[in-house]
């Protein structure tokens, strides 16, 4: 059983967009982690068809994915897929990269914008943040990869029993490489398309990746 | 005897209050209250009689006792704020893991 989850804060506008395309492409256990919403992101999500998991207070997108993750281990699932609420993501993209993990027996696929051209990023953040990023990745996880910090990732039920998010800000994807390393897990990449609606993360938010990574070595 | 070293033994003086109240109320331990105590009461000597310092100076081959007592600050500061952030990284992680048992609890 595949389990969707969707760490979302406040994003009432375009979660039930995402829930509807997922359960069209025939995922029926979405599960949506509300991190601590001022808006109406959880009835929206619930309206939707989607399980919520409600954080009480915002503890970030790594914090959130986590939380998903656990509940689907407890429901005994076969792998997870970790999905935006932006609707930055296609669902279309999932059942191909869940064959490609199974054919190619591995125990985690990460999504990439740069293995083909369906992704149009803005200029500064293809040239300059993305490759800074993948700099950074490398020197904490060891693990040379052709995207960085793309939410779109699916974990085998093996792969969720063995790696947990200890980073609850945005320096997740560089904390569960890590983990991947470090237990030798097989991954591979597989390309996705992402719709830019905002920017996303900035220089402001690599500067605070950096920092929390940092951090974490040093404690 | 200056203003400031006035200014600075009763701001020493009212810090010694502080820790005797919070040892009071339980916030503190006893070593802990000792180790505070001792601390703002050197503070105080070393005010009152700056000169004091000039003796550890000489050992440590710094020229001025006022310099000594800088460079000591700051390192005892940085090392105060590196404990802290510590702390403040656990008990974040440990408000995530309470949030976290809270989201699951009430699905179930």
């Amino acid at each position: 059983m595949v389990y969707i989850i969707i760490p979302a804060y406040n994003e009432e506008k375009n979660i039930g967009r995402v829930i509807s395309g997922l359960f069209e492409n025939g995922y029926n256990n979405i599960v949506v982690v509300d991190d601590g919403s001022t808006d109406g992101t959880a009835k929206e999500a619930e309206g939707s068809g989607a399980v919520v998991l409600r954080h009480i207070i915002n503890r970030g997108q790594g914090a959130a994915l986590q939380t998903g993750d656990e509940y689907a281990l407890a429901h005994a699932a076969g792998a997870v897929v970790h999905f935006d609420a932006d609707g930055q993501f296609d669902a279309a993209d999932i059942a191909p990269a869940l064959a490609a993990m199974h054919d190619a027996r591995a125990e985690l696929v990460f999504g990439s914008r740069f293995i083909d051209r369906r992704s149009h990023l803005p200029f500064s953040k293809k040239y300059l943040l993305l490759p800074l990023a993948r700099i950074v990745n490398f020197f904490f996880t060891g693990v040379w990869l052709s995207d960085a910090h793309n939410g779109f990732r699916i974990l085998s039920g093996n792969a969720l029993e063995k790696i947990k998010i200890t980073q609850d800000g945005m320096a997740h994807n560089s904390d569960v490489v890590r983990q991947v390393k470090k237990r030798g897990l097989k991954v591979i990449e597989h390309p996705v398309k992402v719709v830019y609606r905002e920017y996303g993360q900035g220089l402001g938010g690599g500067i605070k990746i950096l920092w929390d990574l940092l951090f974490a070595k040093l404690t | 005897m200056y203003l400031i070293q006035i200014f600075l033994v009763l701001f020493f003086f009212f810090a010694i209050i502080k820790v005797a109240g919070r040892y009071r109320a339980g916030d503190l331990s006893l070593s802990a209250a000792i180790a505070w105590a001792v601390f703002w009461i050197g503070a105080a000597v070393i005010v009152i009689a700056p000169n004091s310092t000039a003796y550890f100076a000489k050992i440590f081959g710094i020229g001025r006792g006022a310099d000594l007592v800088v460079y000591l600050s700051l390192a005892l500061l940085f090392f105060i704020i590196f404990r802290l952030m510590v702390k403040v990284e656990k008990l974040n992680k440990e408000i995530t893991l309470l949030v976290r048992q809270l989201a699951l609890k009430n699905k179930d």
